[in-house]
C-alpha cells in the first residue's frame, strides 16, 4: 500500500465512517452528434445519500443523470465514454441488460408523466412488465406500500382506479414517484422533480425525498439553490460541461474552494 | 353576358379599391396620425362595398329569374293549352318552347307554342339588361355611399373585417346549405319509394332482384325489393377490407413510428400515401386482372372452386386502397402521444414492445379507433372495385369466395339507362343511397367523437 490509498482510506474513515459507494462516473464523455455535453466528469453517488447536481442551465447535469440509467440510449445522436459503475459493474458493459438495469435505477421526470391510466395501473405498470407479483392479492399489496411509501395513499385510496391524470400536479409527481418505487429500485434519480410544482407541493415531495433516501440512494438535479440546501447531503456543482467540485452540501453552500461555485450559489450568474 | 358583368362588377370594385385608398391617402397628407385607418383598409372597404352586394344579388336574380319567366310562360298559354293540362305536360310544353327558341325545330310548332317561343326570348333578354342595369347602378351606388362614409376618422378597418365576417359566414354556409340539399332529395325519392314498396319488405326481405315489368301480364311478375342481401354484401366486402387493411396499416404505423429511422421512414411514408392517390378504378384493374385470377389459381390448387367475380379479391384490393388511412391516422395519432410517456415507460425498464402495447397504443386508441372508422366508411361507399371485381348477382352468403353485391353498385346500376321516376327500380336506388348515408353519417360523427375526446386527453 502507499502513501496516497492510505490517505484517501483515512479521509473516507474521517469523513463518513458508514459511507458506501453506490454508482461511480470516472471519465465521463458525453456527445450530443459533434457536440461535448460534458468533459471527464468523475462523481461518486454514496449509498442512502441524497446527492444535488447543481449548475446553471445547459450544464450538463441532467445529462449525466440521464447517463446513470442509460436514459441517453434513446436518443440516437447520444454517445457516452467513460465508464459509470452501480455496485462496481460497468453499465455500458454490452453484457449489461438494460431493462435490468433500470429496474434498479428508477428515474421520475421534471414534468409528471402518469400514464393517461388509473392511479391502480399506474403504480402496477412495472411490477406488471417484471413479472413481480402475479396474483391480485400481491399486486395490491405492492401497489398499497409503493402509494403509502410516496405519502400518497390516504389521499387516493378511494379512487384508486380513477385515471392519474386526474391528480393535481403535486399528486401527479408523487404518483409518479411511487411508480418509480414500486419495482424496488436501488436508486433514484430525480430530474428537476419539483419545477413544475407550486410551494406546498414541493415541500411535500422535499420531505418525502428525505424519507426515501432511508431506503434509496437518490441523485436530484435541481435549479433551486434552497432545496438542494434542504434535502441533498453531497452536492456537485456543474458548469458548461465540466463537474467544478464535489463535496458535503453544508461545505459547497458556505465554504466552496471554486470560485465559480461561489458566484452561482449566491446568484451572481446563472 | 353574365360572365361580362362579373367581369365588370370586379373590375368596379378594382378601380374602388384605388379610389377609396387614394382618397385616404389625401386624409393622411392632410391629417396625418389623426387618420384612423390605413389607406389600405378604406380601399378595401370601398371595394368590398362595390362588388359584393352587386354580386349576391346577380347570384340571387339567376337562380331566381328562371323560375319567374317559367311561371309566366305558363300563364300566358292560352287557356285551351292549360285546361286539364297535369304538371308533366305542362313541363312538356316548357321544353318545347325553349326547343323553339333555341332553334332546335323538329316539328313545324303550332302557332301557340311559336308566340311563346318569341315572348321567353324577348322576356330572357329584358331580365338580362334588367340584371346588368340593377346590378351596376348598385355598384355605382355603392361608390357614392361608400365615398361619403369615407372621412379622417372613419373606421374603415373594423367596417371590412366585418365584411369578411360575412363571406367567411356565407362560406360556411355553403357547406351545409349543400348537405342539406343532398338531405332532402335523397328522403323525397326514398319516401316516394316507401309509397310504393312497404319498409318492412325492403328493410327485411331476403330477395333483391330489381326488376319491373315491362307488360301488365309479364310472366316475370313485379320483382323483389328486398335489400338484405345487398347490406350483407357490402359489410362482407367491408369486413374483408378492414381485415386486410388494420393489421397492416396499424403495424406500419407503429414501425414508422416507434422502429424506423428517419432515412426509412422518408421513403416509405411517402410511398404508403401515394397507395391513398392510385384511382380506385387502377384498383379495379388491379383487382380484377391480377388478385381475382390468383385467388381463382390458388383454390384451383386446392381444389375449391371460386367464382371468377369473389368477395375476396374485391375486399382485399379495398383494404389495400384504405391501408394509408389507417396507417397515416393512426402514425398521427402515435406521434401524438407525448415523449414523457415513452420515457416514463423506458425509465421503468419498459422494452421497445412493452411501451408500445401497454402504453402508446391504450393511448393512441381513440386516434386509431377514429382513422379506422373512416376507413370503414370510406370501404363501405367505395363502388368501382365492386363493379369491376365482385359482380351484380345479389347473393345473401358470407362466403368470401362467392360474388356478392354492395349498395353502392346497386345504386349505380339502377340509375344507369333509362330511368323512370314513378316505379319502383329507380327509386329504391334512392332508398339505398338513403341508409348508405345515414350509416356513413353514423360512422363520421361516431369517429369525429371518439377523435375528439382524444383531443382533450393530454393537459
Amino acid at each position: 500500500m502507499n502513501m496516497l490509498t492510505d490517505a484517501a482510506v483515512e479521509a473516507v474513515l474521517t469523513e463518513a465512517p458508514k459511507e458506501t459507494l453506490k454508482m461511480r462516473g470516472s471519465g465521463v464523455n458525453v456527445f450530443y452528434g459533434e457536440k461535448q455535453a460534458l468533459f471527464d466528469v468523475n462523481l461518486d453517488i454514496r449509498e442512502n445519500q441524497v446527492t444535488a447536481l447543481i449548475g446553471p442551465s445547459g450544464c450538463g447535469k441532467s445529462t449525466f443523470l440521464r447517463c446513470l440509467n442509460r436514459m441517453n440510449d434513446t436518443i440516437d445522436i447520444c454517445r457516452v465514454n467513460g465508464e459509470i459503475t452501480l455496485d462496481g459493474e460497468d453499465i455500458y458493459d454490452p453484457r449489461i441488460d438494460v431493462v435490468e438495469l433500470r429496474a434498479r435505477v428508477g428515474m421520475v421526470f421534471q414534468k409528471p408523466n402518469p400514464f393517461p391510466k388509473s392511479i391502480y395501473e399506474n403504480v402496477a405498470y412495472g411490477p406488471r412488465i417484471h413479472g413481480l407479483a402475479s396474483t391480485k392479492s400481491e399486486f395490491d399489496a405492492i401497489v398499497e406500500t409503493s402509494l403509502q411509501k410516496a405519502g400518497l395513499f390516504n389521499e387516493v385510496k378511494d379512487r384508486l382506479h380513477e385515471p392519474g391524470t386526474g391528480l393535481s400536479g403535486g399528486q401527479q409527481q408523487r404518483l409518479c414517484i411511487a411508480r418509480a418505487i414500486a419495482v424496488s429500485p436501488e436508486v433514484i434519480l430525480m430530474d428537476e422533480p419539483c419545477s413544475a410544482l407550486d410551494p406546498i407541493a414541493t415541500a411535500k415531495v422535499e420531505e418525502l425525498i428525505d424519507e426515501l433516501r432511508e431506503n434509496y440512494t437518490i441523485v436530484i438535479v435541481t435549479h433551486s439553490m434552497q432545496q438542494a440546501a434542504r434535502v441533498s447531503q453531497r452536492t456537485a456543482m456543474f458548469h458548461l460541461g465540466h463537474l467544478v467540485e464535489e463535496g458535503p452540501t453544508d461545505k459547497i453552500f458556505t465554504n466552496p474552494d471554486d470560485k465559480r461555485t461561489q458566484d452561482y450559489i449566491t446568484g451572481r450568474f446563472g | 353576358m353574365t360572365g361580362y358583368l362579373f367581369l365588370a362588377i370586379l373590375a368596379l370594385s378594382l378601380i374602388a379599391f384605388y379610389v377609396g385608398r387614394s382618397t385616404a391617402g389625401r386624409f393622411v397628407a392632410a391629417h396625418g396620425a389623426e387618420v384612423h385607418s390605413r389607406p389600405i383598409y378604406h380601399g378595401a372597404f370601398a371595394a368590398v362595398w362595390v362588388g359584393l352586394p352587386a354580386l349576391v344579388l346577380v347570384v340571387f336574380w339567376l337562380l331566381f329569374q328562371d323560375g319567374v319567366i317559367d311561371r309566366l310562360l305558363i300563364a300566358s298559354l292560352p287557356e285551351s293549352m292549360k285546361q286539364g293540362a297535369s304538371p308533366s305536360q305542362l313541363s312538356l310544353y316548357l321544353s318545347e318552347i325553349k326547343n323553339v327558341a333555341s332553334g332546335r325545330i323538329f316539328t313545324e310548332p303550332s302557332p301557340e307554342i311559336s308566340a311563346a317561343a318569341e315572348r321567353y326570348q324577348r322576356w330572357q333578354a329584358i331580365a338580362q339588361w334588367a340584371m346588368v342595369v340593377v346590378a351596376l347602378s348598385v355598384s355605382a351606388l355603392a361608390l357614392y355611399m361608400a365615398r361619403t362614409r369615407m372621412a379622417p376618422q372613419f373606421r374603415a378597418r373594423q367596417n371590412f373585417e366585418r365584411a369578411l365576417d360575412i363571406v367567411m359566414i356565407l362560406s360556411a354556409a355553403v357547406a351545409i346549405i349543400v348537405t342539406l340539399g343532398i338531405i332532402v332529395s335523397l328522403t323525397y325519392e326514398a319516401i316516394q319509394f316507401f309509397r310504393l314498396v312497404p319498409p318492412h319488405e325492403f328493410f327485411f326481405g331476403l330477395n333483391w332482384e330489381p326488376q319491373i315489368p315491362i307488360r301488365e301480364d309479364q310472366v316475370a311478375g313485379t320483382g323483389a325489393f328486398g335489400a338484405v342481401p345487398v347490406f350483407t354484401g357490402t359489410l362482407l366486402i367491408a369486413a374483408i377490407a378492414l381485415l386486410v387493411a388494420i393489421p397492416v396499416g396499424l403495424f406500419s404505423a407503429i414501425y414508422l413510428v416507434e422502429f424506423a429511422d428517419e432515412r426509412v421512414r422518408g421513403i416509405i411514408k411517402p410511398v404508403l400515401e401515394i397507395l391513398a392517390g392510385v384511382p380506385t378504378v387502377v384498383y379495379g384493374f388491379f383487382a380484377v386482372l391480377t388478385v381475382a385470377p390468383a385467388i381463382r389459381q390458388a383454390g384451383g390448387m386446392m381444389g375449391i372452386a371460386i367464382s371468377p367475380n369473389s368477395a375476396l379479391a374485391a375486399g382485399g384490393v379495398m383494404g389495400i386502397m384504405i391501408i394509408p388511412f389507417i396507417s397515416s391516422l393512426s402514425d398521427d395519432a402515435l406521434r401524438a402521444v407525448p415523449q414523457s410517456m415513452r420515457d416514463g415507460s423506458f425509465a421503468m425498464g419498459a422494452t421497445k414492445a412493452e411501451t408500445v402495447t401497454r402504453v402508446l397504443l391504450p393511448a393512441a386508441l381513440p386516434g386509431i379507433v377514429g382513422g379506422i372508422l373512416l376507413a370503414a366508411s370510406r370501404a363501405i361507399g367505395e363502388t368501382m372495385i365492386v363493379v369491376m371485381a365482385a359482380g351484380l348477382t345479389a347473393t345473401l352468403t358470407a362466403n368470401p369466395l362467392e360474388g356478392v353485391t354492395t349498395v353502392t353498385v346497386q345504386i349505380v346500376t339502377l340509375l344507369i339507362g333509362d330511368t323512370a321516376f314513378d316505379n319502383p327500380k329507380t327509386l329504391s336506388a334512392f332508398a339505398l343511397g338513403l341508409v348508405l348515408f345515414v350509416v356513413t353519417l353514423c360512422l363520421n360523427v361516431l369517429a369525429l367523437r371518439i377523435v375528439r375526446r382524444y383531443r382533450e386527453k393530454y393537459e
